[in-house]
């Protein structure tokens, strides 16, 4: 029932992250990636991770694609018009070969490596207290130094956007 | 996982909605009338029965007249713009404001024979985190719906309520943090069984009286969140005709006001939640009344279920009353003013409040 | 806990249902338009003549409020799972937190006195 589960999601996902890449509309290309970062999210719940699984779609599909989002409609990118000249098809067909390559060497990867632990999950595995605890315990370091890149990029946003002393973009 | 539990889901998740939809119908006839009444004037009365007094009420008008007529009116999509979008925009818009009354519990729980049927559509560990996660995603239907009516106008209104909205989200995040704090939790259920103490007997032990500024904070985040006035530049009545959705009609229009009146029910369903002792009524435990004066009335369960169940909803009108009265009372903000008050000032007294009580929990254990 | 989630799952398929009903409904049961006539599909500009696609110049002021939003949602975030064990970590959690805000506060205040959050 798990395993059904997750052959439907993972079908899904592949689809909308393949809608992602091929679709000429960049506005389009953009919700096809906020549907593929929640159906992750929704893979996450099933992996019993559900503190990740919210913050996935608070930071990632909530706030990461809202910039793309803004940043696609500001500059108002157009149709992506593929070329149809020899080199780009050469090169599209080495991009495609290259991808195939990557996805089978994973695959033999995945595969050759450990079995997956199938035990359940202890009680509380992924919830946010399990989280909190290992958090603010283990990895305090890891957590104070976030916030200084954090820090940079705020800074540098500021310096980039301000750059021309003229506030418009075009 | 029996099929009886998924019937029960299904119910229980049915009847959620049907509150919240209807909820929003009787809040804009509230809000119709109420502004009548506030500007003194008659408000909307030509549709009725024969003139019957309480036809005439405006109700007919609102809650029938209208929605037939958006119902009915042709669905025109403007010149160059995207169909498919035209056609998300709305439903992405009021779709995920729906969903997050999954997590609100309304009620404590039913008692029926040998099985216990918690009221509250999904008892989620991270209840908090999936409602502020699903409103997140509520932005997008206010960016899209200005894109895709190939109107520079339109897209302007959009950006701007997206980027209001996104700015009061983090308000509204951190004001939430002092009230996990204080219960330590993020599972709704707990935190409203959690209120049900008093303090020295007397006074019951809601959340406002713990976190009183965090309420504030929320609230005023929260009716930024939903673009009511005084945050309604988004849409700018007068200015930018309807702003984001001018270039809607029919009942895609009816889709962008529905979510309007949604949000105010989640914020004022989220703040009764946290704040106000959700489905909680004061000296009411599982088996009847507990005076503090020693006396006991004991109830049927069905009796305090009911009576739980009306004081969450009459909670949640009541906070909801209260936007609209904030809505007919008080001027639109400037669009600086707006992003002003939620990076500048929300924002730091927000942090300043999870600080206090970081500091009084602990001190004071 | 994984239980729970049906709860969600039938919420969101009738809330589906119910909303693309709504949406959708007007396009059914909508009039059909019998003049074609041209004016009626231009965009609302109050009677003048449209005044371009929806392109140009927009602020670059709507990019850094995003950038920002993403930085302090993070924070926020940050937060929730450290609100649920303050009770256990005590005062040299306060501290820890203290830090992390102190510093991210370093950057509003950065971005304050830039004016990058002025006249949005």
């Amino acid at each position: 029932m798990g395993a059904i589960l997750f052959l439907v999601l993972a079908v899904l996902t592949i689809a909308a992250a393949l809608g992602v890449i091929l679709h000429p509309n960049p506005v389009k290309s953009a919700l096809f990636l906020i549907v593929t970062l929640f159906l992750l999210a929704v893979v996450f719940v099933l992996l019993e991770a559900h503190m990740i699984a919210a913050l996935q779609i608070i930071v990632y599909a909530g706030a990461i694609m809202v910039l793309f989002v803004f940043v696609i409609m500001l500059l108002n990118l157009g149709i992506d018009d593929p070329d149809r000249g020899r080199r780009q098809v050469v090169l599209r067909g080495l991009a495609w070969l290259g991808g195939i390559v990557l996805a089978v060497e994973l695959a033999l990867l995945v595969r050759g490596g450990p079995a997956g632990n199938t035990a359940a999950a202890p009680a509380g595995y992924g919830g946010a207290l399990a989280v909190a605890q290992s958090l603010y315990t283990d990895f305090l370091l890891p957590f104070e130094l976030t916030s200084i890149l954090l820090l940079v990029a705020v800074v540098g946003a500021v310096v980039l956007a301000q750059k021309q002393r003229r506030p418009t973009i075009s | 996982m029996g099929l009886i539990e998924v019937g029960i889901a299904g119910v229980k998740a049915f009847a959620v909605l049907m509150m919240v939809l209807n909820l929003s119908a009787i809040l804009l006839w509230v809000e119709r009338k109420g502004s009548a009444l506030i500007q003194d004037r008659i408000g909307a009365n030509r549709a009725n029965i024969f003139g019957i007094m309480p036809f005439n009420l405006g109700f007919i008008n609102t809650l029938i007249a209208d929605p037939l007529k958006l119902l009915t009116k042709e669905d025109v999509v403007p010149k160059g713009a995207d169909k498919f979008l035209h056609f998300l925009a709305p439903f992405l818009a009021v779709f995920p404001v729906l969903v997050t009354f999954a997590a609100v519990p309304f009620g404590d729980q039913l008692v029926i024979g040998d099985t216990v049927i918690n009221l509250q559509v999904a008892d989620l560990d991270i209840g908090i985190l999936y409602v502020l996660a699903m409103s997140s995603l509520a932005v997008y239907g206010v960016v899209l719906g200005g894109w895709a009516s190939n109107s520079r106008w339109a897209l302007l209104g959009g950006i701007r309520g997206s980027a209001q909205m996104i700015s009061y989200e983090i308000a509204m995040g951190l004001a939430l943090i002092g009230v996990i704090m204080t219960f330590g939790t993020l599972d709704l259920q707990a935190i409203a069984r959690a209120q049900g103490h008093h303090f020295f007997d007397v006074i019951p032990a809601w959340g406002i009286i713990y976190q009183p500024l965090g309420f504030l904070i929320f609230l005023i985040a929260g009716i930024a969140e939903s673009k009511r006035v005084p945050f309604d530049l988004p849409e700018g009545e007068s200015e930018l005709i309807s702003g984001y959705f001018t270039e809607y009609s029919g009942m895609k229009q009816a889709a962008f006001m529905l979510s309007d009146f949604a949000e105010s029910v989640v914020v004022a369903g989220l703040a009764t939640t946290l704040f106000f002792g959700a489905w909680q009524v004061p000296f009411l435990f599982r088996d009847g009344f507990h005076f503090p004066g020693g006396a006991i009335v004991a109830l049927p369960h069905l009796v305090v279920v009911v009576m739980q169940i009306l004081s969450f909803t009459i909670k949640v009108f009541v906070l909801c009353i209260f936007q609209i009265l904030v809505r007919w009372t008080l001027p639109r903000y400037r669009y600086d003013q707006v992003m002003d008050l939620g990076w500048k000032y929300l924002l730091p007294l927000a942090l300043a409040n999870m600080l206090v009580t970081g500091v009084a929990i602990v001190l004071l254990g | 806990m994984l239980s729970q989630y049906i709860g969600v799952v039938i919420t969101f398929a009738l809330g589906a249902v119910i909303v693309l009903g709504m949406v959708s409904g007007s396009m059914i049961f909508g009039a059909r338009s019998t003049s074609r006539r041209a004016d009626k599909d231009e965009v609302f500009e109050c009677g003048n003549p449209s005044s371009g696609p929806a392109r140009g110049r927009f602020s670059v002021h709507f990019y850094l409020v995003a950038i920002l939003f993403i930085v302090f949602d993070v924070e926020v975030v940050f937060m929730y799972p450290w609100a649920i064990v303050f009770r256990q970590l005590g005062v040299p959690g306060l501290v820890e937190m203290l830090t992390f805000v102190a510093i991210l506060g370093f950057g509003l205040a950065y971005v304050w006195k830039r004016g990058a959050l002025a006249w949005d």
